[in-house]
């Protein structure tokens, strides 16, 4: 399998009363064709500007791309100008938000919403388009496709409009899916419907997927590659099975241990393991590594120079000076 | 761990609604519809659900912030729905909430130790001294330091907002706490610590929870006992341990098998159906779940299933064998 994207030396910078909010900083990734890519952190971890820097909607000013480079099939994104970008976007490339109540536009008729994407770049007729739509809702598993393109948004339950949405995101066979919390607004029994389904359609039409979440067990449930995102930095990367079987950065180690398991030991007194502290502040990032007033082994080294992204494992690289001899 | 704290009995709050916006005929959504439990004292009920199941309903029913449509509920005895004037406030102080959402639910314009004062305050605790030595005292048992009591909610993280939230419900030391979703708006990181303090202030204070989440591993971990619900109804009650592993009710069986593992070598085996789109206005006499139930009998259709005990405390709403 080739290689679809990859990201290299990416950089995302906010400007802002309070100075330069390195949003994405410095990221290498890569993904194969038909691979999923999960892409974990917290809130604020840059993962949602990572997304938005790869489809180019990052709103500028005050954001701003300054460095590195997106190749995607060959084609450097960020050297196209915004025409060319445009027939990318939504054909090549689509994106699925991670609200499916707001990025439905509330006064179309579900059918008018998918056939504009197609008209557009499949240059389809209306008849045909219709057709088309109807097709890809009963690919995502709508009940009903022809009753449903002539429903608005707020006749649907939050499940089916994350399939609409899914449906528009696909309708043009695109290379590479990027869902940004797919399933983070959706119950749980919904959730694993929307997962189960972006897995079949992945294994169906070969789409490349990048799935953002902060959930692991998403994670582990979907993808194959895994990035760990901190503070704006790719701070561990591995196959799936690698990074839960042995997580090496000290941060992905805390955050596995922290979210409780449904299958582990109870009891009156079980406590959760904690990462001490909050993410720090981006516009007030410490010097060298970013975590080192979290972590359990912060060294000398740490305090004074960033680590480096590196292979220690065979395929697992981690940003960490632990693994450094 | 016997006494009986609170007993709900059949209580229902329907909320009245038009299918259509024209139309004539007014339809009732059964947010809770017939719900009896007991909470013990000193224990920590999980209360699960998706969203729609009439949780949040429920909680603010306990909290007397709505009235029921039929049913009582009686903490220690006496029935909150008649309480008036002095005895209203008395039942406040000892009931208290945690809100789900940290940005929400603080007045942006307060200063955190306002905040966490103002229980006392009008409830007449102390004098102007006292009561900032006791802020400060509730400020430190939660994870909070006294200088930060003159800061306003936007200087505070998510985790920290939450801390202030509940600092502000346990300084009336109250034997009941209603956590409504205390931790969903939170970071995994945070989550934890969130979730360890409350474990901790449990013992120190010997507070009652009722804890509300959708989350079932989150619940898994806080709770003695833990209720299911489904369109108002509780389906299943059972023991912690119980429940996760011997569940009975296939709503239950879905939902734990819905849970995503964070374990990639565990893909497991589903047991989803697709839901037919019914709202909670529907299920007149009949079991509301039959008809995605992989288990349902004839008899489903036709009448209700009532709550039952199954022995040892397991008790299930479910015509089926299951």
């Amino acid at each position: 399998m080739g290689m679809l994207l990859e990201i290299k030396d990416l950089s995302t910078h906010f400007h802002t009363d309070f100075g330069v909010i390195k949003a994405v900083d410095r990221v290498d990734l890569s993904i194969d064709e038909g691979d999923t890519l999960g892409v974990v952190g917290e809130s604020g971890c840059g993962k949602t500007v990572l997304a938005l820097s790869i489809m180019r909607l990052i709103p500028t000013p005050p954001g701003k791309i300054v460095s590195g480079n997106v190749i995607f099939n060959g084609v450097d994104l960020l050297s196209l100008d915004s025409a060319e970008m445009r027939k990318i976007r939504g054909k090549d490339i689509s994106m699925v938000f991670q609200e499916p109540m707001t990025s439905l536009n509330p006064v179309l008729r579900i059918g008018d919403q998918i056939t504009e994407i197609i008209k557009l770049h499949l240059g389809l007729g209306r008849e045909e388009a219709m057709a088309r739509a109807i097709e890809m809702l009963s690919l995502v598993g709508m009940p009903s496709p022809e009753t449903a393109i002539r429903n608005y948004p707020h006749q649907m339950s939050g499940g089916m409009r994350q399939r609409v949405m899914i449906a528009m995101a696909l309708c043009c066979g695109p290379r590479l899916m990027l869902a940004d919390e797919p399933t983070t607004a959706l119950d749980v029994t919904i959730q694993a419907q929307i997962l189960e389904l972006i897995g079949r359609l992945k294994h169906d039409i070969g789409t490349s997927v990048i799935l953002i979440t902060h959930d692991l067990g998403v994670i582990a449930e979907a993808a194959e590659h895994v990035a760990v995102m901190y503070t704006g930095q790719v701070v561990e990367y591995a196959s799936v099975e690698n990074l839960f079987a042995t997580p090496l950065h000290p941060y992905t180690v805390g955050l596995m241990e922290s979210i409780p398991k449904i299958d582990a030991p109870w009891g009156r007194d079980v406590h959760l393991k904690v990462i001490p502290g909050a993410v720090p502040s981006l516009d007030d990032l410490p010097k060298g590594c970013t975590f080192q007033d979290r972590c359990a082994h912060t060294m000398q080294i740490c305090r004074e120079k960033e680590p480096q992204l590196k292979e220690y494992m065979p395929k697992h690289r981690v940003h960490c000076w632990l693994y450094e001899k | 761990m016997t006494m009986v704290l609170v007993d709900i009995q059949g209580i229902k709050k329907y909320y009245s609604a038009r299918a259509e916006l024209l139309a004539k005929e007014q339809v009732s959504v059964k947010a809770v519809d017939g719900v009896s439990l007991q909470v013990y004292s000193g224990e920590t009920l999980g209360l699960v659900g998706e969203s729609g199941c009439g949780k949040s309903t429920l909680a603010r029913l306990i909290m007397r912030l709505d009235l029921p449509t039929a049913g009582r509920i009686f903490f220690e005895g006496e029935n909150i729905f008649k309480l008036s004037g002095k005895d209203l406030k008395g039942y406040r102080r000892k009931v208290q909430i945690i809100f789900q959402d940290p940005y929400a639910s603080l007045n942006p314009r307060r200063t955190a130790g306002s905040t966490i004062g103002e229980p006392l305050l009008i409830n007449q605790m102390y004098d102007r001294e006292g009561r900032a030595l006791e802020v400060a005292r509730i400020m430190d048992v939660v994870g909070l330091t006294k200088e930060q009591k003159g800061r306003y909610p936007h200087e505070f993280s998510g985790g920290q907002r939450q801390r202030i939230g509940i600092a502000r419900a346990i300084i009336l030391k109250p034997q009941l706490i209603v956590a409504d979703e205390p931790v969903s708006a939170l970071d995994v990181s945070i989550q934890a610590q969130i979730l360890n303090l409350l474990k901790d202030l449990q013992k120190e204070f010997n507070l009652t929870y009722i804890f509300i989440s959708h989350d079932l591993s989150v619940v898994r971990h806080v709770s003695d006992r833990i209720a299911v619900m489904h369109f108002g109804r509780i389906v299943e009650l059972a023991e912690n341990r119980e429940l996760y592993e011997h569940p009975l009710h296939p709503y239950t069986v879905e939902l734990l098998s819905a849970v995503p593992a964070p374990d990639p070598g565990r893909k497991k085996e589903r047991v989803i159906r697709e839901r037919e789109v019914t709202g909670a206005t529907n299920g007149q006499g009949k079991c509301p779940f039959h008809p995605r139930c992989p288990v349902r009998v004839e008899v489903c259709e036709k009448d209700e299933p009532e709550l039952t005990d199954r022995g040892g405390g397991h008790f299930v709403a479910c015509h089926g064998d299951a």
